[in-house]
């Protein structure tokens, strides 16, 4: 199966200079955040990709790239083969609006409270002229809305009528409006309890089995990653540090920060396996540490480590960026 | 047996609104231990938090304690005038909250609050205040903590400001600490510390904890027991290795069942249908009821207690004598 | 399209409930599940009317004495502003009926007043009450035109402000900037006084609309500058971005999206703005620069009656002054009440 978007060395740079009176005044340089630093995967059509990392890491830019939300300062994407930044800025981008969508974090921000659900849900089939009659239009929110397991009902009440699990499977509704084939998930479930979040889990399962979409999930929760994924990427300040299917990143993590990750979740089950202490915090992005960012807290780090930055490998069929794996150390 | 340290019962907490009395937590019961670790793990509006701040005595107005009692050593703390509550609080009962950020006053040296609350509730010399913020900073894990104790909190990080939170909270060295979900605002990694800090930190100092939080897994690795709350009422409570691996309470075990687990692999999650109920529509009998999958007769008309199951204890019907003498 | 989803519960009747208030962290948790599946059926979401009236806000309204008292006092001057044809009991601007025997009556409860003149008269026979019913309705005119073209034009500009950013935004707050470096008065004037030159045989009509305009120029910075707040706080919510994401243009996000958001404070600025509009063309009308005296409005009265003021007819000044007072802080009052009534901090 061909691969339906193809990310290749994606950057993108945030400019947080000081206003240029102040720059001026206070003598104070430029300052530059490199949120996404080179990132290269590829998805492949009917599969889910997994970005997991910690806050500052940049794999909700990576998200916002994506969809367009942002323009990378390098790098490219493309989806089915053809240029999405490019497209996406021009008004043949239209059409690809519709093949790729997003669901975002925050089920109380995600709808704009003053609307009903039924215009919600519409938005996307009014922008693209989807349905011909207002009552074809709302017989197809109410399929959507059943779709989700919600009642076609609904479409008349407002947002804050409806619970954060609710809601959020209120914006996958309006999300499968067009029909998409690829949507861009950012932590759609961070934000819910437990057992809701089994439930919106389970709807995107069954969603994504039923018809072939393909998912790039965003989350920090490597529990829930690991429930739906295929492939799972691991970054750190912008960068992709490891690249993998899913059983080996779980059964055998070869960057140490994904081996910090790992170990760092609480174990529900108590088995009383042993656990390395976790060092240090992640650095103000501001002022990243040289060479291989992850260094300062790498308890492999060596002289090489510290000047020179490692590039994303393929080692032994995984993606690994470390010195230390490269060289056989670890 | 020693006495309990705390003692809540049959606490009942409303919030009277134009719309009719809210009842927030229904006949609440439970004790923690000297020492001991006892975690409160319930989902969004389950009560977890209000019976943290009932039991500090910072519940929000117009939200009061209409029926039973809070005992802190054996004595009513619930109905106390606020002066002497204000002794209570910070001396004998610490608390931790969420928010890093907002727990510490940004325009105030971080060891200005620590040897203000120090010297607040402990007879001691400004000298001797700062010797003993410079230790627990020490303690904390903050590096250099001599000389950083005269910077601001905006100049920590924020598992540094939590680190910075939990410090000033043992500073009048209490006997007990109320911490609600003081990991939840921070990265997987920091989680981590923070977690084994304040455990290590409570067993050294001697300070029981009560741990509000949802999240499993953080209670699975620090608590000694755990209560499990549903609607503003306790549903199962018992040591946390008994209520986690042998669960008594339909709705505890539909909860483990939706965490999705690190060692094994699963199609679907297990899933609970429908959702907690609002406070204003909690059903008659038991709140679960209606989603519940070992539903009866006898749980739509009558609340259950908490009823002895196995090693722990659950409000649940299906443990009642006469249905295990049946069974 | 069928679906072979695991049975998930679907959403369930809804009484619309106000927020609670801050019970752990849930606001507006969904009611319980199937219980409530076959109400679902039978109750459908209810009007806007219904819904206002059930609402905080009117809950608000109802139990605060001074915002009632305070709407009862602005709808009764309104209400004698706008029917001042038939309500007052003379027609002070109508040549015919004045009679100059009748003039500088004292009001009726004094020593030589007459009850046909409640408040007495003025030094040409004019009925004082009328004339404060119809000078009210020309300061109410003017002050409600005003605010409406302020907020039009400072709601557009923060609108545009906050949501392109860069230097749109930079250019319009520095024009903002500069225009509250000007007491509002001396701007009215400005503006006022050219419009007088460059129209010197002005038409009535023309008038009003150079006073308005001038009045609307010292207000419209209050609304681009909170419109531009709220509006770089809700560019960055999801739903906007969502909104992005599906391919809706700018122009209709603004208009759609965000401006129904954050039209909140505009009203409590409003209200607030409509007293300060009428003080201010009293303030002109009184320096002789405001309306036309063929129409008088409060302050002219005010002015009128300041001449009389040390021969001891008091009435004829003190009459409007009060009035104006009257409706400037009914008007105030309510603005107070909404802003605190709208503020979710403090519900």
């Amino acid at each position: 199966m061909s691969a339906l978007v193809q990310v290749r060395d994606l950057s993108k740079v945030f400019n947080v200079s000081a206003p240029w009176l102040n720059r001026v005044i206070e003598r104070r340089p430029r300052q530059f955040v490199h949120a996404v630093d080179g990132v290269s995967f590829s998805i492949e059509s009917g599969k889910t990709l997994a970005l997991v990392g910690e806050s500052g890491c940049g794999k909700s830019t990576v998200a916002r790239l994506l969809v367009g939300l942002h323009e990378p300062t390098r790098g490219t994407v493309s989806y089915d083969g053809t240029d999405a930044t490019a497209a996406l800025r021009s008004p043949s981008g239209r059409e690809l609006r519709r093949r790729m969508q997003m669901i975002f974090q925050d089920p109380y921000a995600s709808l704009n409270p003053r609307w009903k659900v039924l215009d919600i849900v519409a938005e996307p089939l009014r922008e693209h002229a989807l349905s011909t009659t207002e009552k074809e239009l709302q017989e197809r929110v109410g399929e959507l809305l059943s779709s989700v397991g919600l009642a076609p009902a609904d479409m008349e009440k407002f947002p804050h009528q409806f619970s954060g699990g609710q809601r959020q499977r209120i914006s996958i509704a309006r999300a499968l409006a067009t029909q998409p084939e690829f949507l861009v998930c950012d932590e759609p479930t961070s934000a819910l309890d437990v057992s809701v979040q089994a439930q919106v889990l389970n709807i995107m399962k069954a969603l994504q089995r039923e018809r072939g979409l393909t998912y790039l999930f965003i989350s920090h929760n490597l529990a829930v990653v690991r429930h739906v994924s295929d492939q799972v990427g691991v970054m750190y300040l912008g960068r992709l540090v490891e690249l993998s299917d899913k059983a080996q990143l779980f059964a055998r993590p070869r960057h140490p920060y994904t081996r910090m990750l790992l170990d760092a979740i609480p174990d529900i089950h108590m088995s009383g396996r042993s656990r390395t202490p976790v060092q240090g915090e992640v650095p103000n992005p501001l002022n990243p540490p040289s060479g291989c960012s992850f260094h300062p807290r790498c308890p492999h780090a060596n002289e090489r480590c510290k000047a020179e930055r490692p590039a994303l490998l393929s080692i032994n069929g995984v993606f690994v960026a470390c010195h230390a794996v490269e060289e056989g150390r670890i | 047996m020693s006495a309990p340290l705390l003692e809540v019962r049959n606490l009942r907490v409303e919030f009277p609104t134009r719309r009719g009395t809210l009842v927030a937590l229904d006949d609440i019961s439970f004790s923690i231990a000297p020492g001991e670790i006892l975690g409160v793990v319930g989902e969004s509006g389950a009560g977890k938090s209000l019976t943290g701040s009932a039991i500090i005595g910072l519940l929000d107005p117009p939200g009061r304690v209409a029926a039973g009692q809070i005992l802190f050593q054996g004595r009513r703390i619930d109905n106390l005038p606020y002066e002497q509550m204000r002794a209570v609080r910070g001396r004998h009962i610490g608390a931790i909250f969420q928010d890093p950020l907002t727990s510490l006053n940004p325009l105030y040296t971080i060891g200005r609050q620590l040897t203000e609350t120090i010297q607040t509730h402990l007879n001691v010399s400004n000298d001797e205040a700062r010797k003993r913020a410079i230790r627990l900073l020490q303690e904390t894990g903050i590096p250099a903590a001599a000389a950083r104790i005269d910077q601001f909190p905006h100049q920590f990080s924020g598992g540094m400001r939590q680190r910075v939170v939990i410090a000033l909270a043992l500073a009048a060295e209490p006997q007990l600490i109320v911490a609600d979900e003081p990991t939840t605002a921070l990265d997987v990694s920091i989680q981590a510390q923070i977690i084994s800090l304040l455990k290590r930190l409570c067993k050294q100092h001697g300070a029981a904890v009560m741990l509000v939080t949802h999240d499993m897994g953080v209670i699975a690795e620090t608590c000694d027991r755990v209560a499990v709350m549903y609607a503003g009422r306790i549903a199962e409570i018992g040591p946390v290795h008994d209520v986690i691996h042998s669960p008594a309470h339909p709705y505890t075990v539909g909860l483990m069942g939706s965490i999705p687990a690190m060692d094994e692999e699963r199609e679907r999650l297990l899933q609970i249908d429908g959702a907690m109920p609002r406070l204003t529509n909690i059903p008659p009998g038991c709140a679960f009821n209606p989603r519940c999958p070992r539903v009866f007769d006898r749980c739509r008309i009558e609340r259950p207690d908490l009823l002895a199951a196995g090693n722990t204890r659950a409000a649940c019907w299906l443990h009642a004598v006469d249905m295990k003498v049946a069974a | 399209m069928s679906t072979t989803l695991p049975p998930v519960t679907p959403a369930t009747t809804v009484t619309p409930v106000g927020p609670i208030g801050s019970v752990g962290r849930a606001a507006s948790a969904a009611p319980s599940g199937p219980v409530a599946t076959e109400a679902r059926v039978a109750t459908a979401a209810p009007g806007a009317l219904g819904r206002f009236f059930d609402g905080d806000l009117w809950f608000s309204f109802r139990t605060s004495p001074v915002a009632m008292m305070a709407a009862f006092i602005a709808v009764v001057c309104i209400f004698c502003a706008t029917f001042a044809d038939w309500v007052a009991p003379h027609n002070p601007f109508d040549l015919a009926t004045l009679e100059l025997s009748d003039s500088r009556l004292p009001p009726a409860w004094e020593e030589g007043g007459s009850s046909k003149y409640l408040l007495g008269t003025d030094d040409q026979g004019r009925d004082i009450l009328s004339a404060l019913m119809y000078g009210a309705r020309i300061s109410l005119l003017v002050g409600l035109a005003s605010v409406l073209v302020s907020m039009v034009v400072g709601v557009s500009l923060g609108l545009l402000s906050g949501f392109v950013g860069g230097k749109v935004d930079a250019f319009i707050m520095r024009i903002c900037d500069v225009m509250l470096s000007f007491p509002s008065i001396l701007i009215a004037l400005l503006v006022d006084g050219v419009g007088r030159a460059m129209f010197p045989n002005a038409h009535e009509t023309l008038a009003f609309g150079v006073l308005i305009v001038a009045i609307s120029l010292t207000g419209w910075v209050q609304y681009a500058r909170t419109v531009r707040g709220s509006t770089m706080v809700e560019r960055n919510k999801e739903y906007v971005q969502a909104a992005r994401v599906i391919g809706v243009n700018r122009l209709r996000i603004m208009r759609k999206h965000v401006l129904p958001n954050v039209l909140g404070p505009v009203f409590v600025l409003a209200t607030i703005q409509v007293a300060s509009a009428i003080i201010i063309e009293a303030t002109l009308s009184f320096l002789g620069v405001g309306v036309p005296p063929t129409t008088p409005s409060l302050g002219t009265l005010i002015r009128v009656g300041n001449d009389f003021l040390f021969s001891g007819e008091w009435w004829i000044t003190i009459f409007p002054g009060a009035m104006l007072v009257l409706i400037a802080l009914s008007v105030n009052l309510l603005g107070d009440w909404l802003r605190d009534a709208l503020n979710p901090r403090l519900r």
